[in-house]
C-alpha cells in the first residue's frame, strides 16, 4: 500500500496543527458556530443526534494491521469501544468528544491516517474496488491512480468550496464494484487501437434526492491528462453548478441542465487550455506510486482444489462459507476472504476495538498485514493461502465474522439512520435486523441467492436504497417514521435505479413486506435467476399486487 | 482606513470599494476607487478619465472573462466572497493570473477570514481585506498554515510529482 514520505507527512502534521488551532478558537468563542461548521465537516466531524461523530478516511478502503489497531485504540480510547464502516469505506467513530478530536487527528496522523475531506463541499474520498489488485477480472489496478487523485484532491486550493460535495469512482477491473455509474465521476481504464492506457470519463452520477447514472462524457482519455482534465471538470462544475439549492447544487443537476453533450463541450474548452501544462502526469511519478502497489511475497503455489473440496465435504458450514465469503484471486492458490460484518443482531458494519485488533492479528498472520473495507460496509483479508482458509474460517467463526452471507438478502447495506444521524427521517438500524430475523433460515437464504438490500434512514441515501435490488428508505409521515420500499435497483455494470413500489409501510410491517416481495420472487423465478433479473423480466405489477392485497 | 494584509504583512488601505449600485455621477474624481463590474461594463469612458486611480470588483457570478481584455486599465481588481463558503472566486482568481496574465494587485473582499487564507494565497490572491469585525494582524499567520501542496497553483506552479526529491 502506499507509505507517506516526509512531505505527505508534512502536509497531514500540518493539518493537525490547523485543526487543533481552528477547534481552540471555537471554544474560546473566536470563530462562530456557522464559521466552524464548514471547518470541521471538512475534517470529517459532523454534530449527530447525541455526540459528534468523526469520519476517518480510509483511501480506498485500504488499512494496514498498524492502522486497524489504531482504529481499535482510538475507539477504546476516545469512544464507547466500537467504530463503524461507511458505505464509502471510510471509519466513523459515534462517540469523540469534540475537544479531543485533534488529539484523535495526532493519533491519526502517526499512522500516515486523516479525517481530511471526508465531509463538506469538497472532493471526497475515492473510491474503488475491494478487490483491488487481486481481482481475476483486473484490467489495470486502480490503487495507484487513487491515491494520484488523493494526492490531487488534498486540500485543493481552488476547490475547497464547490456548490456541494463530489465523490470520485475508479474501477479497474471487468466487472464493476467500484459503483461508478452513480458517482460524481467516475473511471475506468480503456485501451486505444495501440495499446496505450487511458480512462473513460463519466460525469453525473448519483443518488441523494435525484438519483441519475451518469453519462460518459470522454470514452478515451490519455492517462498523462487524467489531473487536467479532472480539474477542467471540477472548475466547470465550481463555477457553474447551482448554489442557490442545495437539493441541485450536485453536477449531476448541471450536466443535467446543459445535457451531457454540451457540458463536455464546456470540459474541453477549458481543458484545451489546461492540456499539457506542470499538471500533466510522468511514467516516473505514475511508477513511483505503483511501486507502492507491488505484490506482496507471494509463494508459488498451486490450486488447492481437491483439499478445499474435501474440507468442504467434512465441514458443511466450511463449503457454505467457502460459497459466499471466499473469491477467487489473480495468484493460483490464494484466495480474498470477506469477514462479514453483518452478523444479525448487530449494528450492519459496526465492529468492537477488540474484534478491530483481532482483525488486525489475522490480517498479520494470514493477510500480508494488510485489510481493506468494502462499500457493502464488510471488511476483507485479500491475500490468504487457500491451505489456510478452514484454520482461518475457524477462527473467524469465533469472532462472530463467518456469518456466510455475503451478497444475500441479509448482507444488508444500512446507513446510521435515527439511532445516530440527526438528519435522519426514520431508524435504520431495527429494519435491517428485524429483516435479519425474519431471514433467519441459511439454506433458504442460500436459495435466494444474490439479493442487494439497501436501507438509508434519508433522501441523502447514504445507505444507497436507489441502487438495492430491494431498497429501503426512510420516510417521516406527519411525524411518524415510515418506510418507502422500491425495486429494481442496482449497483454494477448495469446499473439502474430502483422504482418505488408504492405507498409507505410503517416499521412493524417491513419484515412481511419484505417476505412477500420475496414470496413473489420464488414463485416467479426461472431455476437459479437472481432477484434482479426476474424482476427486470416481470416488472413491478406482480411484487406492487402481492404486497398490496387487501388482507383476507 | 482599512486595516488590510497585503503581500505578507498588515498596511493601511486607502482604496474606496463602491456598492454594487454607485452611479458615475456619485463618483469623486480623485479617489483611489474599486467600481463594481457593472459601473465599468456602463462607463468605462468615463472611469478610465478619472485622475484617482482605478480597481474593479467582481461578484462570485461574475467571469473574469468579462474583463479579460480590459487588465491593462485596473490597478487593482478585487473578487468578492459573498460568503466565505461561495467558492466560485477561487476559480475566478486563477484564470486572472494564469489565463489573462494579469499581475496586479488581487484582492479577497467580502466574508474574507483567516481560515480560508492560504487558499486564497495559492490561487494568486496577494491582498486580503479580511473582515473588519477581525483582526488582521491574528490572521497573518494563516498564510502559513501549510509548508507543503501537492498541486499546481498560482503560489507554486510545479506540482509536488514534480518537486518530489
Ligand atoms: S441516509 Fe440520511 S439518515 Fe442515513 S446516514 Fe445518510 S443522512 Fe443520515
Amino acid at each position: 500500500m502506499y507509505v507517506y514520505d516526509e512531505y505527505d507527512q508534512r502536509i497531514i502534521e500540518d493539518r493537525v496543527k490547523q485543526y487543533r488551532d481552528q477547534t481552540r478558537r471555537y471554544l474560546a468563542g473566536e470563530l462562530s458556530e456557522e464559521e466552524f461548521r464548514p471547518l470541521r465537516l471538512q475534517n470529517g466531524l459532523y454534530v449527530q443526534r447525541y455526540a459528534p461523530m468523526l469520519r476517518v478516511c480510509v483511501p480506498y478502503g485500504l488499512m494496514s494491521s498498524r492502522q486497524l489497531r489504531k482504529m481499535a485504540h482510538i475507539a477504546r480510547q476516545y469512544d464507547k469501544g466500537y467504530a463503524h464502516i461507511s458505505t464509502r469505506q471510510n471509519v466513523q467513530f459515534n462517540w469523540p468528544a469534540l475537544e479531543e478530536v485533534p488529539d484523535i487527528l495526532a493519533e491519526l496522523a502517526e499512522v500516515q491516517m486523516h479525517a481530511i475531506q471526508t465531509s463538506g463541499n469538497c472532493i471526497r474520498n475515492v473510491t474503488t474496488d475491494q478487490f483491488a489488485g487481486v481481482a481475476p477480472d483486473e484490467v489495470i489496478d486502480p490503487r495507484p491512480w487513487c491515491e494520484i487523485v488523493r494526492q490531487w484532491a488534498t486540500f485543493h486550493p481552488e476547490f475547497a468550496y464547490l456548490p456541494r460535495k463530489f465523490k470520485i469512482a475508479i474501477n479497474g477491473a471487468q466487472s464493476d464494484r467500484a459503483a461508478i455509474e452513480v458517482h460524481d465521476i467516475g473511471l475506468e481504464p480503456v485501451q486505444n487501437a495501440a495499446g496505450e492506457l487511458g480512462f473513460r470519463v463519466l460525469v453525473g452520477g448519483g443518488l441523494g434526492r435525484t438519483p441519475i447514472v451518469g453519462a460518459f462524457i470522454n470514452e478515451y482519455l490519455p492517462w498523462q491528462h487524467l489531473l487536467t482534465y479532472l480539474e477542467a471538470i471540477l472548475r466547470v462544475y465550481n463555477r457553474y453548478g447551482r448554489r442557490d439549492n442545495k437539493y441541485k447544487a450536485r453536477i449531476k443537476i448541471l450536466v443535467k441542465a446543459l445535457t451531457p453533450a454540451v457540458f463536455a463541450e464546456k470540459v474541453n474548452a477549458e481543458w484545451a487550455h489546461l492540456k499539457d501544462g506542470p499538471s500533466t502526469l510522468t511514467v516516473d511519478e505514475v511508477h513511483r506510486v505503483a511501486d507502492h502497489f507491488v505484490d506482496p511475497a507471494y509463494q508459488a503455489l498451486q490450486d488447492q482444489s481437491a483439499l478445499l473440496a474435501e474440507q468442504q465435504a467434512e465441514h458443511p458450514g466450511f463449503a457454505r462459507w467457502m460459497a459466499r465469503n471466499v473469491n477467487g484471486h489473480k495468484k493460483p492458490g490464494y484466495a480474498a476472504v470477506t469477514l462479514s460484518l453483518k452478523a444479525t443482531g448487530y449494528a450492519p458494519g459496526d465492529i468492537t476495538d477488540k474484534q478491530l485488533d483481532a482483525v488486525a492479528e489475522l490480517a498479520d498472520r494470514f493477510s500480508f498485514g494488510e485489510v481493506r473495507s468494502s462499500h457493502e460496509q464488510n471488511l476483507i483479508l485479500a491475500d490468504v493461502e487457500q491451505t489456510q482458509l478452514l484454520a482461518l474460517w475457524n477462527e473467524l467463526r469465533e469472532l462472530g465474522f463467518a456469518t456466510p452471507n455475503i451478497g444475500l438478502l441479509t448482507d444488508i447495506i444500512c446507513c446510521p439512520g435515527g439511532d445516530f444521524c440527526s438528519l435522519a427521517n426514520a431508524k435504520s438500524i431495527p429494519v435491517a435486523e428485524a429483516i435479519q430475523r425474519r431471514f433467519d433460515d441459511l439454506d433458504y437464504l442460500f436459495d435466494l441467492g444474490d439479493i442487494d438490500l439497501n436501507i438509508s434512514g434519508c433522501m441523502n441515501a447514504c445507505g444507497h436504497h436507489h441502487v438495492g435490488h430491494i431498497g429501503i428508505l426512510g420516510v417521516d409521515k406527519k411525524g411518524e417514521e415510515f418506510y418507502q420500499v422500491s425495486l429494481g435497483g442496482s449497483a454494477s455494470r448495469d446499473a439502474s435505479l430502483g422504482q418505488i413500489l408504492g405507498p409507505s409501510f410503517a416499521q412493524d410491517d417491513m419484515p412481511d413486506v419484505i417476505s412477500k416481495i420475496i414470496n413473489v420472487f420464488v414463485e416467479q423465478r426461472h431455476a437459479d435467476e437472481r432477484f434482479i433479473d426476474t424482476f427486470r423480466r416481470i416488472g413491478m405489477a406482480p411484487f406492487k399486487e402481492r404486497v398490496y392485497a387487501a388482507n383476507h | 482606513m482599512q486595516r488590510i494584509i497585503k503581500d505578507g504583512a498588515v498596511v493601511l488601505d486607502n482604496w474606496h470599494l463602491l456598492d454594487k449600485d454607485t452611479t458615475l455621477d456619485a463618483l469623486p474624481n480623485s479617489d483611489n476607487l474599486i467600481v463594481p463590474f457593472k459601473l465599468w461594463a456602463e462607463h468605462a469612458h468615463a472611469l478610465k478619465a478619472r485622475d484617482g486611480k482605478l480597481g474593479i470588483w467582481l461578484d462570485s457570478d461574475e467571469q473574469a472573462e468579462d474583463i479579460a481584455d480590459d487588465l491593462a486599465n485596473f490597478q487593482l481588481i478585487a473578487l468578492n466572497f459573498p460568503s466565505f463558503a461561495d467558492g466560485r472566486n477561487y476559480s475566478n482568481a486563477r484564470l486572472l493570473r494564469e489565463r489573462f496574465g494579469y499581475t496586479g494587485e488581487l484582492r479577497a473582499i467580502g466574508d474574507v477570514l483567516r481560515d480560508q487564507l492560504f487558499f486564497y494565497l495559492r490561487c494568486g490572491f496577494n491582498s486580503f481585506a479580511v473582515r473588519a469585525d477581525r483582526d488582521a494582524e491574528d490572521a497573518l499567520g494563516s498564510l502559513k498554515d501549510f509548508s507543503e501542496v501537492y498541486q499546481s497553483a498560482v503560489d507554486q506552479p510545479q506540482p509536488l510529482f514534480r518537486r518530489r526529491g
